[in-house]
């Protein structure tokens, strides 16, 4: 191919999604020639983090712009592909459709949140965090409010609120990887984690950008087929996202029909740890103001200072593409995150409708539990059914299933080949992998760059700098599978910590360095130590038996931290001295697009 | 007041403007979530429950990309925009 790799990246990842596509097509062949289940699997698995692994193999670098920024050449809408795929975690792939399904419009502030925050982050934070040409976020917290405690204290921030979200990430990787490759959960954890760092290990930023491109293809095919294919094939609309309206009114026809009966806790006892049976109605109004609104927000200011994103916008060529970047970032989480609500709704309405072929309730106990698909999934310890009442049929209140099993298990029970079994594990593990990858390396850099190269020693050489880096991200990425092989916290209850700690102790302090000139050094140390003590002091209160306040509950708990945050940083900011005059004019500078970045190309 | 000063009073304009729709669509209209889920909204479906799963989503994509076009302009305007192509 003729010109430099920038130019040709439209032919590239072309011929990446054409050669996908055909891979699908052989392996639905293979399908039909009698290739077992489980190798169909493996082939998917396997066949994409080896792509993978060659592309990070690819983009092995030895300069430090390209390590930390990718070079700051990647266009707008691969920028926006790839924070796509940093974004989207495991979580939003396997658990999203899920929580929708069981939990409805309470859970429905997850969306509005998630994507609500990159109106904050491309108003407020990415272009002018691009201006100051930082590497990492710490980096700009360092030079905007100056000493080595605020880097520091910034670093902490980070450290704490991406850790918790990394494990969640490997603990997916691991879960999917051991589903299609047949292996014990301990050691699918690591082969997860080998995977992730082959992207990352060689080529640093730039590896992780070029993987989580092919990432993101991979991870939108495999969530849009099985949707669109379902809807097509329960004749409930050839395009689901603006068809659904009957069937929507369908579920809550059937809700009022068979009613949400409450279970004894006695019979609740029997249900496998886990599954969740339908006790809310699915497009009613389910949640008080208040309880939508501050999961909402807190997921909004969450985005806005978790590193992990902001840090792709670094790699822009410009401050204008960052900001058309975040657009084109949204308008790809877009795609999956207005689709997810369509899975779930078909999903219920496939599972609850007597009148549907694959509809389960109404039927004998007996009559379900000979079904093969109920069978694998049981077995699986995704579904479970009961006759509490005992009257041999099977009712709403008797019907039980795991979050994730509405996006592995409705294709199947759809009837759909295996074969796109295997595309949603390959889709999945894409989405896992490239979250990973994305808040691995924003720990890993912001410890070598701020803590070793500009607190420890300004003077090391490149080389050593990124030896540094590529050690802790190895010894990073093992803490964190050792702490998933533990399985301590469920997936999607951590990673929405993440975002309370991270908007606890960063989201002031990134907002007013840009926004309040006044803000300074001692008002920043106070608005991070404070706020990520006071909201993780929350987080324990409330888990040890605490009642809260103001309704601001364990998933909530940034409203608070970041409330006393920003009282914090203002107080404190007021009662010392303003900032130098030299600090004064790099804020005016940050704020003009134009002109030389505050921090040189190779700081 | 220094064409820099100018400069930023309208972006700062762009950003209460920009940041008083986001408000509206990401918080204002769930207020009202339990009212408005009576009215039938578009393609049919409940209208708070739509806004959850596409209307406020598609408001911020757009939301985005208006912001990102008046900033330019603002910028060009005052003459901070930077040379060279994206």
């Amino acid at each position: 191919m003729k010109g430099n790799f920038i130019d040709n990246l439209p032919k590239v990842y072309g011929i990446y999604t054409g050669g996908f596509l055909a891979f699908i097509i052989i392996m639905s062949i293979a399908e039909q020639m009698g290739m077992t289940a489980k190798t169909i699997g493996i082939c998917f698995v396997a066949f994409t983090v080896a792509i993978y692994a060659i592309i990070g193999y690819l983009s092995r670098t030895a300069q430090a712009d390209a390590y930390y920024v990718a070079g700051r050449q990647v266009p707008t809408v691969f920028n926006g592909m790839a924070t796509a795929a940093d974004w989207m975690s495991g979580a939003s792939f396997v658990a999203m459709a899920g929580g929708i399904y069981f939990k409805g419009y309470g859970y429905m502030a997850l969306l509005v949140g998630w994507t609500g925050g990159y109106v904050l982050v491309a108003s407020l934070l990415a272009p002018y965090l691009r201006k100051f040409g930082c590497y990492t976020v710490p980096d700009f917290i360092g030079t905007r409010y100056g000493g080595n405690l605020s880097r520091f204290l910034a670093v902490v921030v980070l450290t704490v609120a991406s850790f918790t979200y990394v494990t969640a990430q490997i603990n997916a990787t691991g879960t999917i990887a051991s589903v299609a490759l047949d292996i014990p959960f301990q050691y699918a954890v690591y082969v997860g984690l080998v995977s992730i760092l082959l992207c990352s290990m060689l080529g640093g930023m730039r590896g992780v950008t070029w993987t989580q491109v092919a990432q993101y293809i991979v991870l939108i095919i495999a969530y849009l087929l099985p949707v669109f294919w379902i809807s097509n094939k329960m004749g409930a609309g050839f395009f689901p996202h603006f068809m659904l309206a009957d069937e929507v009114s369908r579920i809550a026809e059937l809700e009022a029909q068979f009613g949400f009966v409450k279970n004894s806790a006695e019979n609740l006892k029997e249900v496998p740890k886990g599954l969740a049976g339908i006790t809310k109605a699915h497009s009613a109004v389910n949640a008080t103001p208040w309880a939508f609104i501050s999961l909402a927000l807190a997921m909004m200011m969450g985005t806005a200072s978790l590193p992990h994103v902001m840090m792709r916008y670094f790699t822009t060529p410009s401050v204008k593409a960052a900001r058309k970047s975040v657009g084109w970032s949204l308008f790809f989480i877009f795609l999956l995150y207005s689709s997810a609500p369509m899975l779930a709704t078909l999903s219920k309405l496939s599972l609850i409708d007597p009148t549907l072929p694959t509809g389960i309730i109404g039927k004998s106990i007996s009559e379900v539990q000979a079904i093969d698909w109920y069978q694998n999934w049981n077995q699986a310890n995704l579904m479970f059914v009961s006759d509490f009442n005992g009257n041999g049929t099977l009712e709403l209140n008797e019907f039980f299933m795991g979050g994730k099993a509405v996006v592995l298990a409705t294709p199947e029970i759809a009837g759909l080949p295996y074969v796109i079994s295997g595309l949603v594990a390959a889709g999945g593990m894409a989405a896992a992998m490239s979250t990973a990858d994305g808040l691995i390396l924003a720990i890993a850099n912001a410890i070598s760059h701020d803590v070793y190269y500009k607190i420890i020693d300004p003077k090391a050489e490149t080389a050593k700098r990124l030896v540094v880096a590529r050690v802790l991200l190895v010894v990073i990425g093992f803490a964190g599978a050792t702490i998933a092989a533990m399985e301590i916290q469920g997936i999607l209850g951590s990673v929405i910590w993440a975002f309370d700690f991270a908007m606890s102790g960063l989201f002031f302090p990134l907002v007013l360095g840009v926004w309040w000139k006044r803000a300074n050094r001692e008002g920043a140390i106070a608005g991070m130590a404070l706020g990520l003590i006071s909201g993780a002091g929350y987080l324990i209160w409330v888990r040890n038996g605490g009642s809260g306040f103001l309704g601001i509950t364990q998933l909530t708990f940034g409203i608070f931290g970041s409330a006393v945050s920003l009282v914090a940083m203002v107080v404190v900011s007021l009662m010392t001295s303003a900032p130098n005059a030299a600090t004064q004019k790099m804020v005016d500078e940050v704020r003009v697009p134009s002109g030389k970045s505050i921090l040189g190309k190779q700081h | 007041m220094s064409k820099q000063e100018q400069h930023w009073e309208k972006s700062r304009g762009l950003l209460f403007m920009t940041l008083a729709i986001w408000f509206v669509f990401s918080i204002g209209i769930f207020l009202f979530g339990a009212e408005m889920n009576e009215v039938t909204g578009p393609f049919g479906y409940p209208l708070t429950y739509w806004f959850t799963c596409q209307g406020s989503l598609g408001a911020f994509v757009i939301l985005i990309f208006w912001f990102a076009n008046r900033q330019e302009k603002i910028d060009e305007e005052f003459g901070f925009s930077e040379r060279g192509d994206d």
